[in-house]
């Protein structure tokens, strides 16, 4: 588990990045998220041409905006992301997708398709491999969550992350974090015996830039990895 | 997405109350990969979602007797390496196999799969979209004829709707005979898959025979020797993708004379399609590849094609002979 994450359990209406992951803490692994970067990129340029308001000027820690309203009928959850407790209430219609990425600001597992059909979503729910952009976020309530932030202990990589570097199993890197939650369900779950085995049961992810070679190489070289660790 | 309430359940009669209070536009849920996805789409449009999935022993399977039941919430990615599913009923753990990917089949239920919606592509073209769609829309007409209909249906298809049925487990429950048991408002009741799915006809958006307010909770499939089968799936790419043409296939043999045959189609019907004119090609018969050949054209005998799919004509009867060949050189 990594210890960027508070392990205190999180308040009601737990739904900041510094919730998860404290600012100091932030500062120190990144002092500027991607996310953080367009956005403020955007509001420069906006800048350039508008007056600015006052509570811009005020407002100097960027991700951490005032509690988060939920546009429709909303439910209370308790799970664990990465270890971490989270107890929020979300809009019933969300994903467990946009619950991470919008809520907790878990960005690693990314919106591919938003139909199951790419794989590029893909995250662990009480250790099986799932589609998040086709979980409501209302059924992980009492499950634990497992996302691409949670793998490394630290500095020390998953070996399945190691090996996705090793054998160049990525060009742009967008199908990633789901080709490496995949890969190592794919492991556990014994369906890593062979390239062949690997291909049918890593079908569910999709690599545009057809990485798919150095991909099964790199399960392979985990699987091996795995069951000597 | 309009906006829902969210109920969880974990007893029938918990799930049958909620649905109750909830009124108009409530809906049953399980792994919801198909309901949630058509959702996003516009699609569906419920109101209320009542969660069926962690209702308490309705996801075990029980082998003992005369039956094999299957709970109707156990996932699909559980159901297909079950010891006994995968060894005496091969045509159903690679029905499960073949379909969607892992991720899917560890959400998705071996209930709710039965009434997984059509993947038409002017059916998914979404609410308010530029396609007519009877089934989405009744009496707004249909995009697919004399449209792009090489995914469309050349058996079962009516002028008003030529969706074919996208599922795979269906098509080899149905070669084996299988039922569900399901409760509703009025209490319980036990129909034939085949029974569940209805052909088009002048009514398309009512696909299934049953009520908004029944569960499928189990299904029950009869004890035969099923080592001899296979469910034979060809599509576009090897793996995850819909069926081009696939063909659920038992036989029961005497050396090399067939018994008795079952044989299923999916992805050229409106509904998992049982076609019984192949299975009367062959019983009593020696099995060649030309016999076998001679039944899977019978089977599209009567079939229909539109304008890009009639490659299915050549495709359907390969297949056909195909999965017979793989499940006659199955040890019984």
């Amino acid at each position: 588990m990594s210890n960027e994450f508070q392990q205190e359990p999180a308040q009601p209406d737990d739904i900041q990045a510094s919730e998860v992951m404290n600012d100091d803490q932030r500062a120190t692994f990144l002092p500027m998220t991607r996310r953080e970067t367009l956005g403020l990129g955007t509001f420069l340029t906006a800048s350039a041409f508008l007056p600015m308001p006052s509570w811009a000027q005020q407002n100097t820690t960027l991700g951490t905006s005032p509690t988060r309203w939920e546009p429709g009928t909303t439910t209370r959850i308790a799970t664990r992301v990465n270890g971490v407790p989270v107890n929020i209430n979300i809009d019933t219609r969300a994903s467990l997708l946009d619950m991470l990425r919008e809520r907790l600001e878990l960005v690693g597992a990314k919106k591919g398709c938003d139909h199951g059909q790419c794989g590029a979503c893909t995250v662990h729910v009480d250790g099986r491999r799932v589609v998040s952009c086709l979980t409501l976020a209302a059924k992980v309530d009492g499950h634990e969550v497992t996302t691409v932030e949670g793998l490394s202990d630290g500095e020390i990589l998953h070996p399945m992350q190691q090996a996705f570097i090793d054998h160049d199993a990525l060009q742009c890197g967008y199908c990633t974090p789901g080709q490496i939650m995949a890969g190592i369900a794919c492991v556990n779950e014994g369906n890593a015996m062979s390239p062949e085995l690997i291909r049918e049961y890593m079908s569910g992810n999709i690599c545009r830039c057809g990485a798919y070679v150095g991909i099964v190489r790199a399960i392979e070289d985990a699987a091996r990895e795995m069951g000597e660790s | 997405m309009q906006s829902i309430t969210y109920t969880c359940t974990d007893t029938p009669e918990a799930a049958l109350a909620a649905f109750s209070n909830a009124g108009e536009g409530a809906r049953f849920i399980a792994g919801g990969t198909t309901l949630y996805d058509l959702m996003k789409l516009g699609i569906e449009t419920p109101a209320h979602i009542i969660d069926v999935s962690d209702i308490d022993g309705f996801d075990a399977i029980e082998t003992e007797g005369d039956t094999l039941r299957i709970g109707a919430m156990a996932r699909m990615a559980d159901v297909a390496v079950h010891p006994v599913i995968r060894d005496e009923y091969p045509v159903l753990a690679e029905s499960l196999l073949k379909a969607a990917s892992q991720q899917i089949r560890n959400m998705a239920m071996v209930g709710g799969n039965l009434l997984q919606r059509t993947r038409c592509i002017y059916f998914r073209n979404g609410a308010g979209g530029i396609s007519p769609c009877n089934k989405r829309e009744p009496g707004s007409g249909c995009a697919a004829i004399g449209g792009l209909d090489r995914g469309q249906a050349l058996l079962g298809a009516s002028s008003a709707c030529t969706a074919v049925f996208p599922g795979d487990w269906p098509v080899a429950l149905i070669a084996l005979g299988a039922s569900v048991d399901v409760l509703g408002l009025n209490g319980r009741r036990t129909i034939p898959v085949a029974e569940l799915y209805r052909l088009p006809g002048d009514t398309p958006h009512i696909e299934f025979s049953l009520t908004s307010d029944e569960i499928v909770t189990a299904i029950t499939v009869p004890k035969w020797p099923a080592r001899r089968s296979t469910y034979h799936k060809i599509r576009d790419r090897e793996s995850y993708a819909f069926a081009l043409v696939s063909a659920a296939v038992v036989l029961e043999m005497q050396g090399n004379t067939v018994l008795q045959a079952r044989v299923a189609l999916g992805g050229v019907a409106s509904i998992p399609w049982r076609a019984t004119e192949a299975e009367t090609a062959l019983v009593g018969h020696p099995l060649t590849r030309t016999r076998a050949l001679a039944a899977g054209r019978a089977a599209f005998a009567n079939a229909r094609p539109g304008q890009h799919n009639a490659f299915k004509l050549t495709l359907g009867p390969e297949v056909i002979a195909d999965a017979l060949m793989i499940a006659a050189k199955r040890i019984a």
